[in-house]
């Protein structure tokens, strides 16, 4: 039962060894143990669902075991309300990603390298220690850079390396801040070293302009992750090179390790600085949320415009959490899971529109409906999901995360509103230049979805209607760990009151004390 | 070359009887060098066996020789390690020679690399035809000086000990007696070399004439009981000293001769070079200045060193990016690796030692692996050494291909490889001294040469067929003749690529070893 993180880190792990091991020319068994390993992973998270103490604040499944004694750094994890789903959603969308794409060549590497970065993407999402966060924050872009490298179009080579020494360069600068924070910690308060996320959150004594220093060295590195206005160049590259599960992958999980980071080692580690950072990266998310979508209605390649949609949503989450609000954070949180389901649905479609008509010019596509309305229905669902429409999953996190906003900081509330309609505006018009219009020849012969290509879509559509319906069951959960942070939060600033709307709720219910569980 | 009798030894004017005046030799200690004995007995053990059997011994037989005599030096460390954790380090021989973990630990490294390059030349002499017991005993003596240089507790033993060091591994990189560039490296090394031994003597020379003695613990006493009042003499000799060290660990500006010399030099001698000479420049450069002038000269020595690093790191990380050729992009990142080290070094703390030393470890497997690699794509002639020799590897030899990936990941300092936790313990150290901007320099420029590990592994991995528009999904034709794996330089690839990745992983033991071997002066006996 606590083995449980241990086990979804190892199990694709140990899969992609069996792969690594199995000879080259056994092409077959590649797949199918990919398939098993990762769906084992999304069934082992599954259970974790069902065995999650939805009451709680605190982290739970908690493992801890010494690493280097010296230094006290030690290999702890755990599982609160805000990681739950975004281990899940990690877990999930792995086996879905490969059984919707496949690699046209070396399935051997392409599966393993796959499977590694599964096990490398639930350990971000369940470190506790500062400085295992930073192994699998790094560790992950090795079987990145290989998928987009490898199997990636065009300027692959470019694209792969441009976004390994982005990322790289950002979280060099993570390393030192990681390493000032336990010092300075060990030597305010006298206690021996450590890189014990929860025990530097408790007590967090290092002097505010420390913390601010060591925020911005952090918030480079996220900030490049996410990526946030003006970091995101290496995004557009990455995403449109990048094979179809690579994409998925990418914007589903990888770009969520930022938000994630800035939320967790942002706001619920350093709090004074995260206050005091709070306009500026509101700014930045509001910026990135309106560029992002003007930049993606002037995109010629569908799945450029893709990308940069993810830009814009993922401004959306760092206005919501920044607005230190629960409504806010917690929008935010949604949207991270939401996203990654509808964007790794709308990279899958895109990807199989490429599969058959080799080219993803929105030009050259054009009357796809008529030969595929199949096709034609589910892009449609995944789309208006995208722009936020009501009753689908876009919505709820969108409007938590506005909320949010509009109670903390009005005016980025107002501008980001215009980045709905703007999603609106890319998407439809997108959707009506390639599905609508007259069939020209080149696509009268497009096929249609296959039924398997359908099967891998259906959990995606399910999830897209019935979060969007009812998103009870996430935020439930995920409420208490929330509330937590923002109690914390205004129990370490003095002089800060969340501009929560919501404040009231939390003073007659009993999660208050939820700030000091420190372990599940 | 000038003998200074060390003051410890009383000088006696009149022998008038000498059983009544009996002069005082220091007792020899043998267990104390055992380590550097090992090496050195070893080396010229082969050489006599090889002259007095007829017939030419097969090429396994010196590789095997050597890799035992290596075994043997590191296990004669062991219980003088368990000698000096129980009763703390001493120094013998009239205080010239240094028994503390610090130079048992460095011994070890120098053993290692050892082994590693003996493996690699195995393979390596029988495909470029050069077999023969020479590589390996120079190889062996060579050791045997880094030993004694590691161990030395008195800068003309040090000096000993780096002559012992060089002079083989000059003869060593001319080895390649088909190869014009093998004996340019020789003759530039050894130039080079000795101009850096006469700057590091003139140090010695210097330093002797500021505080009256050459033993370190004598120059440290004299330093915590004196205060200088005209230090122009010493702060030279510490100059001089230093710019001996930085051409020894080839730091910028005293590395002009790295690039030339790792690129010329036999491959596996690269390999030798990289690792266990940087190893034992290392040494002398931590007891020197570290631990002999630390307490007292920090603040004057410290900026000097930490500006090689700088130096170092940016030179030798931007520099290598520009590179076409392997080997030399190696020799430039060994440049900026020194800079790590010497990061290491500037700390000028326990924790900035001991990540110096973890970094030297970690170092030795990661170089030795990655110049392994170089030896079997370089293929007969060691020439082809270009990044477009390494297109299309992941096809032909994909083993081969990942094993130099992990290596290449690991130097650009990847977690679950010691690379990262080298950086790491460095990064710790220096900001423990509250060096923050060193630190960013230091990621930041791993940053940059993390693009030179990349253009290789893109170049294996990545690239189409010459020509080709970027994009296609053509696979490169691996080009010329097929890479052949020795034995032994697999079993040398497979230590390494162990042990990069077991020191990234179950780091803790080697953690708690770096720890203990601190070096410490003692006055000797």
């Amino acid at each position: 039962m606590t083995a449980v993180i241990p086990v979804m880190i190892l199990l694709p792990f140990l899969g992609a060894l069996v792969i690594g091991l199995t000879p080259a020319r056994r092409a077959e068994v590649f797949r199918p143990i990919a398939v098993l390993a990762s769906g084992g992973t999304a069934a082992v998270a599954a259970y974790v669902l069902t065995q999650f103490e939805s009451g709680e604040a605190g982290y739970q499944f908690v493992v801890d075991r010494t690493w280097i004694a010296d230094l006290g750094i030690s290999m702890h994890f755990g599982i609160d309300g805000i990681s739950l789903f975004l281990v899940l959603m990690t877990a999930g969308i792995f086996p879905i990603a490969i059984l919707g794409a496949k690699p046209h060549h070396d399935p051997k590497p392409y599966y393993a390298w796959l499977l590694i970065l599964q096990a490398g993407s639930i350990g971000v999402f369940c470190a506790l220690d500062l400085v295992m966060f930073f192994v699998f924050f790094e560790i992950v872009l090795v079987p990145m850079y290989f998928l987009i490298g490898m199997w990636g179009h065009g300027r692959r080579t470019y694209a792969a390396t441009k976004f390994f020494l982005y990322t790289m360069a950002g979280s060099a600068l993570m390393l030192v801040g990681i390493f000032a924070l336990a010092l300075l910690q060990s030597n305010a308060t006298g206690d021996p070293l450590t890189f014990d996320i929860v025990t530097i959150t408790d007590n967090l004594a290092v002097s505010t302009t420390a913390g601010r220093w060591i925020f911005v060295a952090l918030a480079i590195a996220f900030a490049v992750k996410v990526p946030l206005f003006p970091l995101h160049t290496w995004l557009p590259d990455a995403h449109t090179e990048a094979p179809t599960a690579g994409s998925v992958i990418l914007a589903a999980v990888m770009l969520k390790l930022g938000t994630y980071g800035f939320l967790r080692l942002g706001i619920e580690m350093l709090p004074e600085a995260s206050v005091w950072a709070a306009p500026v990266l509101m700014t930045l998310g509001v910026i990135g949320l309106t560029y992002g979508a003007i930049a993606a209605t002037m995109q010629k390649d569908l799945k450029r415009l893709v990308a940069y949609s993810s830009v814009a949503h993922l401004g959306f989450i760092i206005l919501g959490m920044f607005s230190l609000t629960t409504q806010g954070i917690e929008g935010g949180v949604l949207i991270m899971v939401n996203h990654g389901i509808t964007t790794g649905a709308l990279f899958l479609l895109v990807g199989m529109i490429y599969e058959r008509r080799h080219t993803r010019l929105i030009s050259e596509l054009s009357g796809l409906q008529k030969v595929a309305p199949v096709m034609a229905a589910v892009f449609t669902t995944v789309m208006l999901a995208s722009v936020g429409l009501p009753g689908l999953n876009g919505f709820p996190g969108e409007f938590l995360a506005l909320l949010g906003a509009f109670s903390g900081a009005r005016w980025w509330g107002v501008v980001a509103v215009t980045g709905v309609i703007l999603a609106a505006l890319y998407l439809l018009w997108a959707y009506q230049r390639t599905f609508h219009g007259p069939l020209t020849a080149e696509n009268a012969s497009m096929k249609d979805m296959t039924g398997s290509e359908f099967a891998v879509m259906v959990p995606l559509l399910a999830l897209i209607v019935f979060l969007g319906i009812y998103p009870t069951p996430l935020l439930e959960r995920m409420e208490p760990s929330v509330e937590a942070v923002i109690v914390h939060v205004e129990e370490s600033v003095p002089g800060f009151i969340s501009p929560d709307p919501g404040l009231e709720r939390r003073a007659v219910g009993d999660h208050g004390d939820g700030a000091e569980e420190g372990e599940g | 070359m000038i003998i200074q009798v060390p003051p410890t030894v009383p000088v006696v004017p009149e022998q008038l009887d000498p059983s009544a005046v009996p002069l005082a030799v220091p007792e020899i200690v043998w267990s104390a060098v055992a380590p550097a004995l090992v090496l050195m007995i070893g080396g010229i053990l082969l050489l006599t066996v090889v002259s007095l059997v007829r017939k030419p011994l097969p090429s396994w037989f010196h590789a095997t020789w050597t890799v035992a005599t290596a075994t043997a030096a590191i296990c004669a460390t062991v219980p003088l390690w368990q000698r000096v954790q129980d009763n703390g380090a001493s120094s013998e021989m009239a205080g010239t020679v240094g028994l503390d973990g610090f130079s048992l630990f460095v011994t070890g490294v120098i053993c290692v690399s050892v082994i590693l390059a003996a493996l690699l030349l195995e393979g390596y002499l029988r495909r470029e035809d050069l077999v023969g017991p020479e590589w390996y005993v120079l190889m062996l003596l060579s050791a045997s000086g880094g030993v004694v240089m590691a161990s030395a507790n008195d800068l003309i033993v040090l000096f000993l000990g780096l002559e012992i060091l060089s002079v083989a591994v000059y003869v060593l990189a001319a080895m390649h007696s088909r190869r014009t560039s093998s004996q340019e490296a020789g003759l530039k090394y050894f130039v080079l070399g000795a101009f850096s031994s006469a700057f590091l003597l003139y140090g010695i020379a210097l330093t002797y004439g500021a505080t009256g003695s050459t033993n370190l613990a004598g120059i440290q006493t004299f330093l915590a009981d004196n205060v200088l009042v005209d230090n122009g003499l010493l702060l030279a000799g510490l100059a001089f000293m230093l710019v001996g060290f930085g051409f020894k660990v080839a730091a910028v500006p005293f590395h002009m001769w790295a690039p030339d010399v790792y690129q010329g030099a036999p491959t596996p001698v690269s390999a030798y070079m990289a690792a266990g000479v940087k190893a034992a420049g290392f040494a002398g450069l931590l007891r020197v200045f570290v631990t002999t002038f630390g307490p007292t000269y920090r603040e004057e020595w410290m900026p000097m060193v930490a500006a090689l690093a700088v130096l170092s790191l940016v030179v030798g990380s931007v520099m290598a990016i520009i590179q076409t050729n392997v080997k030399r992009m190696l020799a430039y990142s060994s440049i900026s690796h020194a800079g790590f080290i010497l990061l290491g070094v500037a700390a000028a703390s326990d924790a900035g030692t001991s990540a110096a030393l973890f970094y030297l470890l970690v170092y030795t497997f990661m170089v030795a692996g990655s110049f392994g690699v170089v030896t079997l794509i370089g293929r007969k002639g060691d020439g082809r050494h270009s990044l477009e020799d390494y297109r299309g590897l992941s096809r032909a030899r994909p083993g081969l291909a990942l094993v130099f990936t992990v290596f290449l990941l690991a130097q650009s300092g990847i977690p679950l490889t010691g690379g990262f936790l080298a950086k790491f313990y460095v990064i710790g150290a220096i900001v423990d001294e509250g060096l923050y901007a060193l630190a960013a320099v230091a990621m930041l420029t791993a940053v940059i040469s993390a693009f030179l590990y990349l253009r290789v592994i893109v170049a294996m991995y990545f690239a189409g067929p010459a020509g080709a528009e970027e994009g296609s999904e053509e696979p490169a034709e691996f080009a010329g003749p097929p890479v052949r794996i020795p034995a032994a330089a697999g079993l040398a690839l497979g230590l390494a690529l162990v042990g990069t990745l077991a020191l990234g992983i179950v780091p803790g033991p080697a953690t708690e070893v770096t720890r203990d071997a601190t070096a410490e002066l003692t006055v000797g006996n």
